[in-house]
């Protein structure tokens, strides 16, 4: 297997650049917000170890929500933010498209502070401007692209033979018409038109780091148990006076903001999402944010890889991010379906979750003991959403058309396809899938 | 949560409660305010029907609706106007994102409407005349006095044509409405209504009430210091200072959908080879119902509340179905409202409760897909327009031409989060319950995604094998025409015909 790995590299614009770089990037869209693979700034298309990738330019524009708070906003210069995600380590990524894309690259990063093209190394210079996050998501660990167009070239291979099959064996004889479809795909695959690659081996680096991670943490939480349930109460006190103390800031949206959003949304079957708010002032609520976003990193890395966060099965990638010296939470993600859909799911599904780390947020609907209420206040926390949410300049997924839900499908139509079901009921399942 | 015994139905316009159905003939008539002042006047006597049951039992009936231009031109201050929701206020066609969302493209598009395109000239008032046959130019003739002329230039007359509960593809419509619970008896809590319930919080349909998330939804609230006049308004039952303007009013969403009759017809009969069982019943596999109204799906089991026990035709769930065997996943009637409650089915209590919370125990790759239904209700009001054409008729060579189709209405307290759900992420999305290469066999616009791949798409799942597909569907619902309203509450009726010239509406 082979995971995914992301990156995220942060520059601040330089003085009076800001429209100029809005041009050039968006000069690398086909249509607004979606970029062409092949544009020749940078052709995503071409890096075949590339999932989702995005620019957005990171505006403060909901700084001023801090003077609720009794405090001066923090000082905020636009910056320009290139983040994704790849298969394999990003270091590896990033070199690559130091080599390939040098250009381009070049062109976009000398309207940051601190590139010049002639002095700075790019690969260099984005390697020390790369951020981790705090938290990361990614639907399925170890699914590659390669796999995605592999799995997905079987699917319409399967679908555009199955109705012949039909026609010569029937539609009631499972076996033979799973035998048929088997026959097929062999076939396929010595013509060269169907690929199976095996996955290559897991980088025993990354199984073994992952492994302690799974055990370490849990064992660090597990000595520091004691220390947490004596404090408990008063973190709970401290909790609930802040919850009750905490400004209510209801601000609905513009509508020029709003539609500067949706024009980008909706035009393939995934879309982009980006959040950017302050952290609440104070140690105890980045302290909570720091502890939760580390057990929702944990969460994700260990327990929800393979298909779902919690109810959710929309996502593909997303990330909690710390910046500015932790003073501000910035989020991103690519998920499935309608804006409506998503902040329906948020509501409705996973209200809960979302109140643990976004509550922190400055603007956040009030919450009740972490996890009630908050975003379950539908209205109010819509407002936030959006209020508080970024246009991308920029988007590339290397499988639009393609939700994660398709992907698993295909994944599970494939599975069928390397082992054989036994039962007639299981045969039948799986040629419900194609 | 406030529990009351009556209802105030006299402050309620009779269309929230009743369809009016015994009143069988009905015309829409879309007008434009030429004299404001006139049209307040007007206003002001206008008998507008409440909800308020009568006997003997009324021979005609009458609603109003506006647009937000409208409310504008009648002197609706600008920070009335708002308070109502975005959607409202930029119109159905005000923005080309939204089109696009709701499938508005193609030969749906806004530029090729009769009326309602041009987002610069939405008609300011929407009339809804409903009376008993032979009883509508009376009905018409009794408001249109010399005022009404004055006031008002007529934009477009919607007229409706009785097929008796019939729609033009010929299927039994009208059969499943959300039961709405104006005792609020039933809690809204989150998360504990685990199955689906018929009972819908009045708040999803009449603004000024607790919604089903136990909120109200945001709407003009007035304060009477600095408008007097807002006196007469009811006061905000969640911020009791001030006064609700829209309390007791909902949206009103009105879409003319032009229906191919003959077109629809002939791909069926083709796809079925000319057999006339097959063609029925494919037919019915694309609404969900039978041609008579019965539901593809067994009826039967656990009472569903809100679902009276002599409607056996709605006493189901799909949760028996998950593969879409008996009703395929994409019917039109389970895309529009899957039934689905708070959970995915199979919780039975706190246990199991939290198990789902966290996206557990799932028993099927694709359980969880769709979103619990009671966010989601429309309240349907539409009634059919043009000359009835025959399943048989439009299979015969040279089917008489004419338009026909359905003035779709729904009512609903929140635009984007009902309407636009159900049109955008339901009934258009070609993922839909994880489906692919589909979108509502009735309505989609069988446009292709942006990588190209189709949507004109129909599975229909089977328990003895692979999925039936049938593909190629072509666009058999045409949109003409739309707009979002607003139908005041009758107290804010009175309100809006008090305003007066200085208020701003006679300059425009
Ligand atoms: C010309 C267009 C349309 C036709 C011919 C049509 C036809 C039908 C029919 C035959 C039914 C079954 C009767 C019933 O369950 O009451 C139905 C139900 C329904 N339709 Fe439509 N419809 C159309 C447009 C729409 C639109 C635009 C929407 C909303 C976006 C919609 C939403 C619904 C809903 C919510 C139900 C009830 C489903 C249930 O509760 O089980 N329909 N329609």
């Amino acid at each position: 297997m082979t995971p995914q790995s992301t990156f995220m590299i942060l520059a601040e614009i330089r003085e009076g650049e800001i429209d100029a770089l809005r041009d050039l990037l968006a000069g690398m869209n086909r249509i607004e917000g979606i970029a062409d693979p092949e544009n020749p700034l940078l052709p995503f298309g071409q890096f075949e170890r590339l999932h989702v990738a995005r620019f957005v330019i990171l505006e403060a524009e909901t700084a001023e929500e801090m003077r609720h708070h009794g405090r001066e906003p923090y000082p905020w210069r636009p910056s320009l933010v290139f983040l994704g995600d790849c298969d394999g380590k990003s270091r590896y990524f990033l070199d690559q498209l130091a080599r390939r894309a040098a250009d381009g690259l070049q062109q976009i990063f000398s309207h940051c502070v601190g590139f010049d093209p002639d002095r700075d190394d790019l690969l260099t210079w984005m390697s020390g401007r790369n951020i981790t996050p705090k938290a990361n998501y990614i639907n399925w660990i170890g699914r590659t692209v390669q796999q995605v167009r592999e799995e997905e070239a079987l699917q319409r291979s399967l679908a555009a033979y199955l109705p012949r099959a039909i026609e010569e064996v029937g539609r009631g004889n499972a076996r033979a018409l799973r035998q048929k479809l088997l026959t097929h795909v062999e076939l396929e695959r010595d013509a060269g038109r169907l690929q199976l690659s095996p996955p290559e081996p897991t980088p025993k680096l990354w199984w073994l780091g992952n492994l302690l991670h799974k055990l370490g943490m849990p064992s660090i939480l597990l000595l520091l148990a004691p220390l947490l349930l004596l404090s408990a109460p008063f973190l709970i006190l401290r909790l609930r006076m802040l919850e009750r103390s905490d400004p209510e800031i209801v601000i609905r949206p513009g509508r020029a903001h709003i539609a500067r959003l949706s024009v980008l949304e909706d035009l393939d079957v995934t879309n982009h999402f980006n959040v950017l708010g302050d952290v609440k002032p104070g140690l105890f609520r980045l302290s909570l944010l720091k502890f939760l976003l580390l057990t929702l990193d944990y969460a994700s890395r260990h327990v929800y890889n393979h298909g779902y966060l919690t109810r959710v099965k929309t996502i593909h990638f997303a990330r909690w991010v710390l910046l500015d010296n932790d003073r501000r939470l910035y989020f991103a993600s690519n998920y499935d379906g309608s804006l409506e859909g998503y902040m329906d799911d948020f509501i409705n599904k996973v209200a809960w979750g979302l109140n643990l780390v976004f509550s922190n947020g400055v603007g956040y609907p009030r919450t009740s003991w972490l996890i009630k209420q908050g975003a379950a206040r539908e209205q109010q926390f819509k407002y936030t959403l959006r209020r508080h949410q970024l246009p991308s300049e920029v988007w590339y997924k290397a499988y639009p058309g393609l939700t994660a839900f398709d992907l698993a499908r295909n994944s599970r139509i494939r599975q069928g396809v390397e082992r054989r079901q036994s039962s007639d009921r299981a045969i039948r399942e799986w040629l419900g899938l194609i | 949560m406030s529990q009351r015994d009556g209802f105030e139905f006299e402050d309620l316009q009779g269309l929230l409660r009743f369809g009016h159905g015994r009143l069988s003939e009905a015309c829409f008539m879309l007008l434009k305010v030429v004299d404001p002042e006139a049209a307040r006047e007007w206003l002001l006597k206008a008998p507008v029907t409440d909800a308020s049951s009568r006997t003997p039992l009324p021979q005609a009936a009458m609603q109003i609706a506006f647009s937000a231009e409208g409310l504008r031109v009648l002197g609706i201050d600008e920070a009335v106007i708002e308070g109502f929701s975005d959607e409202f206020i930029v119109g159905m066609t005000g923005d080309e994102s939204r089109s696009r969302r709701l499938g508005d493209s193609g030969g749906s598009a806004p530029e090729h409407w009769r009326w309602g395109g041009d987002p610069a000239a939405t008609p300011h008032i929407l009339l809804l005349h409903y009376a008993l046959p032979g009883g509508l130019q009376t009905q018409r003739a009794s408001v249109e006095d010399d005022r009404f002329d004055a006031a008002f230039e007529l934009i477009e007359i919607l007229p409706t044509r009785d097929l008796g509960g019939i729609e033009h593809f010929g299927f039994a419509d009208g059969i499943s409405q959300p039961k709405i619970d104006w005792q609020q008896r039933q809690s809204t809590d989150l998360h504990h209504r685990d199955r689906y319930s018929n009972r819908l919080a009045v708040g999803e349909t009449v603004l000024g009430y607790a919604n089903e998330y136990g909120l109200y939804t945001d709407r003009p609230l007035i304060d009477p210091r600095r408008d007097e006049r807002a006196a007469i308004l009811a006061d905000a039952e969640d911020l009791p200072g001030l006064k609700d303007f829209a309390r007791n009013g909902c949206y009103l969403v009105l879409r003319q959908l032009a229906q191919d009759v003959s077109g629809f017809w002939r791909f069926l009969d083709q796809q079925s080879g000319g057999d006339a069982e097959r063609r029925e019943g494919l037919a019915a596999s694309m609404v969900g119902r039978e041609r008579d109204g019965t539901p593809l799906m067994k009826t039967g089991g656990d009472p569903i509340p809100g679902v009276a026990p002599e409607q056996q035709g709605n006493q189901f769930t799909y949760d028996a179905d998950p593969g879409g065997h008996r009703c395929p996943l994409g019917a039109h009637i389970r895309r529009a409202n899957p039934r689905s409650g708070d959970f995915p089915p199979g919780v039975t209590g706190f246990f199991s409760r939290l198990i789902k919370i966290f996206g557990f125990g799932q028993r099927r790759a694709d359980e969880d897909l769709v979103a619990s239904t009671r966010f989601h209700r429309l309240l349907r009001r539409g009634r059919p327009y043009g000359p009835p054409l025959t399943p048989e008729a439009a299979l015969e060579t040279d089917p008489p031409q004419a338009e026909r189709g359905l003035h779709f209405i729904c009512l609903v307290a929140n635009i984007s989060r009902q309407f636009e759900f159900v049109q955008d992420t339901w009934s258009m999305n070609s993922r839909f319950n994880g489906m692919r290469q589909e979108s509502d066999p009735l309505l989609g616009g069988r446009e292709p995604l942006i990588n190209g791949e189709n949507s004109d798409c129909f599975r229909l799942g089977q328990t003895d094998g692979p999925a039936r597909k049938v593909c190629g569907l072509p666009r058999f619902v045409r949109v003409r025409g739309g707009g979002y309203f607003f139908m005041p509450g009758m107290r804010a009726l009175k309100y809006i015909a008090s305003l007066s010239a200085a208020d701003g509406g006679a300059g425009r």
